[in-house]
């Protein structure tokens, strides 16, 4: 596939995830404190829809564009990895207010001290190469 | 056109959200935005400091350029579809973050207070955005995957690890609104 492909879909989720206000600070408090319903709304019919999508996909068996065949990795079953990371994560979400997405997303949009929380966010993920074989997995 | 200049309401966003999650299935690819981080540090030569960054980032390219088009898609929705807008988030939340002194609730898009320009000679504002990064690239990469990965990816494909991820996101979330926040704002 070409990568102005790519590139497209990438400049559609942007302007999605600018317009939805979930790269908004204010939302992703908002949310936390349970005062609307918009982030849940947004998580929840994205997920809906996904579901419905992936299950068509493996039903009919629906191939990519290029015919090649879809498949689904299962991921590696843990639990500390994915709670403990989770747990992380979002503080992190909560407190820049911008998870990977967005982060990008306000760059493009000029809200340029979002560069700080890219690189902690870099310097987070070399953390975690450094560290990786000493954490529970 | 006029629509598209109003923000967008949930039930419109989140299926365009799943409509990006189909699309880059269709093209064989996997919906993940934090694995660009990773492919990030490699690029930039953290793949001579351990082994996590060996492997050939080349084949990550489309990634970036999707990372690439996000950037764009922000400047678009900011300069042709008034993207940068005040979300009209609830009033007692926006009363709550003035006595916390965010001013700026109600009447922009990110609180000005951390995304202004006066943050960059603010230590505390300039801590609080580097921490907040690094805790976000950080777990994203130790839990395999971030909101795109798993929140929506993953559970889609009813996955019972992103379950597990997903509910550490909001533990982490509810732990910095509701017990940090007051320390330190």
């Amino acid at each position: 596939m070409k990568n102005s492909v790519y590139l497209l879909i990438g400049i559609f989720f942007g302007i999605v995830l600018l317009k939805s206000e979930a790269a908004s600070w204010f939302r992703i408090y908002e949310m936390f404190h349970f005062k609307a319903f918009h982030m849940y709304g947004i998580i929840g019919s994205a997920l809906v829809l996904g579901i419905v999508f992936i299950q068509l996909i493996k039903r009919y068996n629906i191939k990519t564009f290029d015919g090649a065949q879809i498949s689904f990795d299962d991921k590696k079953k843990s639990i500390p990895r994915y709670l403990i990371g989770g747990i992380i994560f979002g503080l992190g979400w909560a407190l820049a207010g911008a998870c990977p997405g967005p982060m990008f997303v306000l760059l493009g949009a000029g809200f340029f001290p979002i560069i700080i929380v890219i690189i902690g966010a870099m310097l987070g993920t070399w953390c975690y190469g450094l560290l990786k074989n000493k954490l529970p997995h | 056109m006029d629509l598209l200049k109003q923000p967008f309401p949930w039930y419109l966003s989140g299926p365009l959200i799943s409509i990006t999650l189909l699309l880059l299935i269709l093209v064989g690819k996997r919906f993940g935005m934090s694995s660009n981080l990773r492919t990030m540090c490699t690029v930039l030569g953290a793949d001579k400091t351990c082994d996590f960054f060996c492997f050939d980032w080349r084949a990550q390219r489309w990634n970036l350029f999707v990372t690439l088009g996000v950037l764009i898609g922000g400047f678009i929705a900011v300069t042709y579809l008034s993207g940068g807008n005040a979300p009209a988030i609830n009033i007692n939340v926006i009363k709550e973050l003035n006595t916390l002194g965010f001013k700026s609730a109600g009447t922009s898009y990110l609180p000005l207070e951390l995304f202004g320009e006066g943050v960059f000679s603010s230590v505390k504002g300039i801590l609080i955005l580097l921490i907040g990064g690094v805790l976000v690239g950080f777990g994203a990469r130790y839990a395999g995957g971030c909101t795109s990965g798993h929140a929506i990816a993953g559970l889609s494909n009813l996955q019972l690890p992103s379950l597990i991820a997903v509910i550490g996101f909001f533990i982490g979330g509810l732990i910095m609104v509701h017990l940090i926040f007051p320390l330190i704002f």
